[in-house]
Formats: structure tokens, sequence, C-alpha cells
């Protein structure tokens, strides 16, 4: 057994926030049975939709492939179950407010029933790092931590850098989230061995996997199956108990002590994060050849009978997992998916799960939001930020719609974590506004990168049509001076002879 | 006294001189100022504004004072942006425009293929040959509405992307 060890970097400022993880962890996973009807989003990673490939009223069995990416940029998606295409049509999801998305609806007809592959899964480490990434782009594998990025994709990415640190990310520092928790206690041989996949991808012999000290049974769990598994690169860190240690960059200072630089990617100082449901996912698909079709889930909250784990195939709505967790008790008042801090709010249960969906989350009613009161510049929202800005003074910026200023304060490296507007004493909802702000940013940038484009098009135009029309006045003056040259007797003759031509016609 | 008098007037006429000289043999920089009205236009190149594109519609303001408030485009935001830059005052927008951003679609089953529509559009946004059907390609298309009165046929129309 080789024990977690504890040496770290420094994380700034982050809160200790009340855990509610035992509610949910009493229990082992359960499985959720495979619902009557599955709605599958096209769109399950961050993106362009992937195209549908089947038709309505086709059979389809279970993982097989129902809609394709062109490129990298995607990941496809795989019948969860088998059954019969009824729809593809829009259906309400979690991801986009307020708005439909195109969805695969499969009738389920009960009997599970897999596809059998004609392909040769050849093991891993005979593959090359190249197949290998192309194989874990088949699979459907997303980032499993709820950024749902296309892991084949973050791998390619990484590859181009020189990675010397892969580190499996099992810190889930957001309160009622347990999902991690249980799949590292219960499944650490997948963990472990995605671990050892996605070094073989990396060419790399070096693995961290951080685990928050509030998971004992899990660090446990993983260092009882790393003693059997008897591989020295990886390595398991204990990180403390902080909200958001789990967020990438702040987890790569914390577990390597080098800071991500301000609109870098870890991959500048030399480090790729995976989620460690992403690194059982990949297992799973390259061991047990089951694409990603289920996940586990988190369903907790004082809304939830009984909050528990379970693992339930994607496409299954909210309400019937819901179902199988005793249903909603007497006061449940709201529906999150995702965490209580960067969850989103959604008003109908008929959405179903998604590879991002890491949580459900069913509060009672709660207290009314204090109002918004002057900011009185207490400076607490800075002692607490993890990525050490200054949201007091971005605030600022934000309601003058100062987008210099915001830039120059560090607006875009804000992860959006609400760290600030649970300490602000005005209440003032600091996230949000940066949020706006943020995607406003965004859009100007857009529009001004596409008004340079039209510009460039239109001074091509411009040229290339002065360019032919300098070509034209050539040919007419070279013209001109060949006809000068062969003198008037010349041009009568020719003058004639298209007389004639038309006296024929 | 009068030493005084003269020294500092003759610094004057020496300074006077020296800032006409470069006045005249040095770039002006109305250039400089064109490009930065044309980087505050919003390059959608539709004429709207009675100029040939919105870099002679920069010129113009610039050099000939014409007013600020004719691209229907760039929306009462720009018109405030280039107002800060030379010091004029917003005036509301001359003409509105319709929000968000649009861009044209050819009714390929009705097109004919004129290319009368991709000699007008200032960004070549739009691809075909005589006889062919045309298509407008999405990304490049700046809403410019060009190439709508042309066609002979009446099959293109503008849709909305927000």
């Amino acid at each position: 057994m080789s024990a977690p060890t504890y040496d770290l970097g420094k994380l700034h400022g982050g809160l200790r926030l009340q855990a509610h993880k035992q509610m949910s962890t009493a229990e082992p996973i359960r499985q959720v049975p495979v619902p009557a009807q599955l709605i599958l989003p096209i769109t399950q990673h961050a993106g362009d939709p992937a195209q549908p490939v089947v038709d309505i009223g086709e059979h389809v069995l279970k993982g097989q492939l129902i809609a394709k990416c062109e490129d990298a940029l995607g990941a496809p998606v795989h019948a969860s179950s088998s059954g019969k295409v009824i729809a593809i049509e829009p259906w309400p999801v979690s991801r986009r407010y307020g708005e439909d998305a195109p969805c695969i609806v499969i009738e389920c007809d009960g009997e599970d029933t897999a596809i059998e592959s004609d392909e040769d899964f050849a093991a891993y480490d005979t593959l090359s790092s190249e197949a290998l990434l192309n194989r874990i782009l088949q699979g459907g594998i997303v980032g499993l931590g709820g950024a749902v990025f296309p892991t084949a994709q973050k791998l390619m990415q990484a590859n181009t850098c020189d990675i010397e640190f892969l580190i499996l990310n099992g810190v889930e520092c957001e309160p009622y989230i347990s999902c991690d928790d249980v799949l590292m206690r219960e499944h650490g041989r997948q963990v472990i061995g995605g671990a050892q996949i996605l070094m073989h991808a990396l060419s790399i012999d070096a693995c961290y996997i951080a685990v928050e000290s509030d998971k004992p049974i899990a660090i446990r769990n993983l260092a009882e199956v790393l003693g059997e598994v008897d591989d020295p690169r990886i390595v398991i860190k204990q990180v403390p108990t902080i909200y958001p240690s789990g967020g990438e960059d702040q987890l790569v200072q914390l577990v390597t002590n080098r800071e991500v630089p301000s609109g870098g990617l870890p991959g500048d100082v030399a480090c790729l994060v995976q989620n460690v449901g992403t690194a059982a996912a990949i297992h799973h698909w390259m061991v047990d050849h089951e694409p990603l079709i289920s996940r586990i889930t988190t369903v907790t909250g004082d809304g939830i009978a009984t909050p528990m784990n379970v693992e339930a195939r994607l496409g299954t709505t909210v309400e019937n997992i819901v179902k199988f967790a005793g249903g909603y008790t007497e006061n449940a008042d709201q529906l999150i998916i995702g965490g209580p801090m960067t969850g989103k709010s959604v008003t109908s249960d008929r959405v179903p799960l998604v590879k991002a969906t890491n949580c459900i989350l069913v509060m009672s009613q709660t207290a009314p939001a204090k109002p918004e009161m002057p900011c009185i510049r207490c400076g607490d929202c800075a002692a607490v930020c993890p990525v050490q800005l200054l949201p007091q003074q971005l605030f600022w910026y934000t309601c003058a719609d100062d987008e210099k200023k915001m830039r120059s304060h560090g607006l875009i490296d804000c992860i959006e974590c609400g760290c600030c507007d649970l300490i602000c004493p005005s209440h003032i909802p600091l996230t949000a506004n940066f949020r706006t702000a943020k995607a406003r940013i965004r859009e100007q940038a857009d529009e001004k990168a596409r008004a340079e484009r039209a510009r460039h098009r239109f001074e091509a135009r411009n040229d290339r049509l002065e360019r032919s029309q300098q070509q034209r006045d050539e040919e007419l003056a070279r013209q001109k001076a060949t006809a000068r040259r062969a003198g008037p007797d010349a041009i009568a003759e020719i003058l004639r002879r298209k007389q004639d031509k038309t006296d024929e016609d | 006294m009068w030493t005084a008098v003269l020294t500092i007037s003759l610094i004057a006429l020496l300074a006077g001189l020296i800032l006409s000289y470069a006045n005249r043999s040095l770039p002006s920089d109305s250039n400089n100022l064109v490009e930065q009205v044309n980087e505050l236009l919003p390059q959608t190149q539709c004429a709207q504004c009675g100029y040939p594109g919105c870099r002679p519609y920069a010129v113009a303001v610039v050099e000939s004072g014409i007013a600020i408030n004719l691209c229907p485009p760039g929306g009462d935001e720009t018109v405030q942006r280039l107002a800060s830059l030379l010091g004029k005052e917003a005036l509301p927008l001359a003409e509105q425009s319709r929000p968000g951003r649009n861009v044209a679609v050819i009714d390929e089953a009705l097109c004919i293929g004129c290319i009368h529509c991709r000699s007008a559009c200032p960004v070549d946004a739009i691809i075909g040959a005589h006889q062919l059907m045309h298509t407008v390609i999405e990304v490049e298309c700046t809403g410019c509405e060009l190439c709508i009165e042309p066609c002979p046929v009446d099959c293109i129309s503008m849709r909305s992307l927000s």
C-alpha cells in the first residue's frame, strides 16, 4: 500500500463550505433500470453538434453509434440501450436556458441487446498514441467533471506541448456532489487503469491522483488498488478540503506548485488534468469495449426522499432518476443540475441525464435572497478569490461597462466559482455580473473579428477589381497599338471580312 | 525691458516658424484618423450611408465632415464611439436597422444563375457560376442586403441569425 503524499503548493483564498456529502454516500452505487424511453441530445459535449446517423423507425442496439462528428472537435453519441428510434426532435435540456435542443428519442425494447462489433480491439499498449486517441474519440469520451470537453481533443492539444504530469482530478470540491467519491471507492481499479492508458497516450511516466482530504475511504481504496497493481508511476496526493481546489488551474497549482498563466492552459506548465470519471470511462471503453453510455450521478438535496449515488444510462430523464431515489419530499422546491455553486437551475424534470450531469440536486424552500446593498469596499471578496482577482474593483468596471479596465483587471480569468458571492456582506451577485460581462466581451470580440475579416475581403475584392480593370485597359491598348502598326489597309480588310460574314448570316 | 520683449518675440517667431514648417512637411494624421474611424465602423460594406463601403464613409467623415449618424448597421453604439473619437455630438441614427445579425439566403430552387448578385456582393460571400445555382457563404455574409436588389427573380431573402 503506497501512502498518499502531502507536499503541496498553495491555493489563494477559497472557502470551507458545508459539504453535505454524507447524505448521499451512505449507500453503495445503485443501478437505475433502463427506462421505457431514452432521450439523447446530439450535443453532449463542448463543441459543434454531432450529426444523427440513424433514421426514425430504425432499430438500434446498445452501444451503437447514433450520431457522429465529422472532425475531432466533437464527440459521437451512442445508443444507451436497444430499441427503436421514434423521433429526432427538440427536447428540453439542462445545458441551455429555456431552449430545447435536438435529441434522438429511443423507445427501448427492454432487451438491452449490445451491439456485436466486428472491430478488432487491440490492447491499448500495442497502439500508437495517435491510434489510441482515435479510439478514445470513437468511444464518445468527454470530460466528466462537468465541462464535457472532448477528451481526445484535449489529449491531442496536450501532445503538442511537452507534458510532464498527468493529474487525475478526484477532488470534487463542490458541496453535495459525491459521484467521484463513490467511483473511487468502488471502481478504483478502473480509475487506475484509465490513468495507465492516459499515460500511454501521452507517453509520460508520472501521474498524480488528487483527492480531497474529506474522502478517506476513497483514498484508502485507491491506495489498496495501487498496491495490488504496483505501478510506481502513480502517486496519490491528498489536497485540503477547500472550495474550489478542484478547479483545473487551482489543482495544478496545488499539486505541482506551478501557476497556469493567465489565458493559458495547464499544458503551458507541462500538466494535463483529467477527471477520475473520465479516466474510468476510458478504461471501460478500451478494456470492456463499452462506449460512454452511462454515468454515475449524485441524486441529493433535502428535496429528495433517499439521497444516493446512482449509475444511470445517458438519456434517462431526471424524473425517472428522482423516482428511483424515492421521489421528491413534500417541500422540494428547486431542481438544480450540477452543484449548488456552479449548477444550473431547471424548471422541468423532463430533461435527460447527459454526459455532463454529475449531480441532480433538489433543494427545499430556501430563504429568499437578501436584498442587494451598495459595495462597502471591505475587500473580503479579494481575499477569497482563488484567481487573485479584485472582484470589488471588477464589479465597479462591469457597472461602468469599461471593457479595457475589465480586461486589464483579468475578468477573463474569472472561473465563476461563486466564492465572492458567498462572502459578500452586501449580497451583491458578483458572479452573475461577471458572467454577463464576460459574455458581452466575448460577443464584442467576435463582432470585431468578423468586421476585420469583412474589411479584408472588401479590400481584397477592390484590389482584384482594380487589377482586372487595369489588365483590360492594357489589353485594349495593346490591340490598338497592333492595329495602328498594321496600317489603315489591314483595318479596312478586317472590316470588309466582318461585313461579308454578317451578310452570309 | 525692451530686451525682454524682443527676446520673447524672437522665441515666439522661431517657434511659429518651426511649427508651420512641421505642419507642411510632416505627413498629417488625417490618414491615421480615417483608419481609426474605419476601425469603429462595422465593415458590413452595405453602402447604406451613401458611400460605396466603410472606408469611403470614414474618409468622408474625416475629410468633409459628413454626419456621423448615417451607419444603420453600427447602431447607436457606433455613433457614440464616433462622437467621442471626433468630439462631435452623438445624434440619433438617421435610419434604424434591423437588430441582430442577419444574413442573405438564396432560394436555390428559384436561382437561375445570372451572377448579378455575385457581382454585387462587396465581400465576395456569394459563390456560383453562369447558369449554375448560387449560394451565400453564411460566415462571410455581412448582411448588407446589396444582393437583393439586382436579383431578377427575387430569390434572395434576409434571415436573422440571433
